[in-house]
């Protein structure tokens, strides 16, 4: 088609690639591809606590953290490194011989099995926060070391995974009841077998 | 024969570049899609402490925010250097949480709040004081999960 003289030049579109460069650029630089993951807890309700029952001491590991950061583990001062092995075997010491899953080494004075030890864990209100996370993420590696041993042991598949697979409330869309149904069935078993019972003290003032 | 010969026979035509735009804007949109602006302007220091034995946060939904450190520099002559606790856009006090608490869980649907986190930045340096003042109003406002938001990375190498 001849071009006809009244019609108006074409607009040059080279320069659209450089602004869209100029965006493109702006948003790379801007984004931060979510980091939100951390350490789940669920805090103990508010309420007068019941009696307890009074626990041996050597079912009690007990943890604690002064002001200037340092880790006293049964009265031992103890790094921070160590605390995730300590805390393994202490849990799976099997003393009483009734655990059948566990690799303890069946010493008298540590726990008499993984349903009865207690991990108590108390700190200054001097502590540092980075301190705290250090500590709790070491506890809870070590059930979760535990935990994951057993579950790919009988479901060939980590704690770990089912337990978010169970609580994600999307797996609602992905999978039907009866299979989450399962998948909570299972993440039961398993924390029964190693049961959480991690207590935390209120910190001391002074 | 001039080495800067115009116009060979053999030549090459140039290259189209009319799809680099089409191309741009397709990386362009991708990113505005995945782009989350952060959604309140921190004026506090906020550097999570590391951890490795953590699990992913849900969908923002189901996620209510904490933030707690010292004000940052700029804030400090109006707000002092103590740690605080910032709700939303505000510095705020530990009793401050509870109804933070209940306005959350006002602004989201019903079958949410059984999956409701309290997500809990606080920074690496804040002293145990403070959280357990936190912790002690999310248990009163019976807002039992918790996620101590943190970094990916060893807490025994430094």
């Amino acid at each position: 088609m001849a071009k006809k003289r009244g019609t108006p030049p074409e607009v040059n579109a080279g320069s659209m690639a450089d602004i869209a460069f100029l965006l493109l650029i702006f948003f790379l630089v801007t984004t931060t591809i979510g980091v939100d993951q951390g350490i789940n807890r669920k805090l103990p309700p508010m309420q007068d606590e019941p009696d307890v029952p009074p626990i041996n001491q050597r079912n009690i590991l007990t943890v604690l953290v002064n002001m200037n950061n340092q880790l006293l583990v049964n009265e031992e001062l103890m790094d921070l490194k160590d605390l995730r092995e300590k805390a393994v075997s202490f849990l799976e010491n099997n003393g009483d011989g009734t655990c059948s899953y566990c690799e303890g080494t069946k010493d008298g004075s540590s726990s008499d099995n993984p349903t009865k030890a207690v991990i108590s864990l108390s700190n200054d209100a001097e502590t540092t926060y980075e301190t705290y996370i250090a500590v709790q993420n070491e506890l809870v590696a070590a059930y979760n070391i535990l935990r994951n041993r057993e579950s790919v042991k009988k479901y060939g598949i980590t704690f770990s995974e089912l337990e978010y697979i169970y609580s994600d409330p999307a797996s609602k869309g992905d999978y039907s009841d009866k299979e989450l149904e399962k998948v909570g069935e299972k993440v039961k078993y398993i924390q029964e077998l190693f049961p959480q019972r991690l207590s935390e003290a209120e910190p001391k003032r002074n | 024969m001039s080495k800067f010969n115009k116009k060979k026979s053999g030549d090459m035509p140039a290259i189209s570049t009319a799809s680099l735009p089409d191309i741009v804007f397709m990386l362009l949109f991708f990113f505005m899609v995945a782009t989350t602006m952060k959604d309140s302007d921190l004026m506090i220091e906020n550097k999570l402490p590391k951890a490795d034995q953590t699990s992913k946060l849900f969908k923002k939904e189901y996620v209510m925010y904490i933030y707690a450190g010292k004000p940052s520099e700029r804030y400090q002559s109006t707000y002092g250097s103590n740690a605080r606790i910032q709700l939303n856009d505000r510095l705020s006090n530990a009793n401050d949480i509870q109804s933070f608490v209940t306005s959350e869980r006002a602004a989201r649907n019903s079958d949410a709040e059984p999956y409701l986190t309290a997500s809990l930045k606080i920074d690496k340096d804040v002293k145990m004081g403070l959280v357990t003042d936190i912790k002690q109003e999310l248990r009163k406002a019976e807002q039992l999960k918790v996620n101590y938001t943190t970094t990916q990375g060893s807490v025994t190498t430094k």
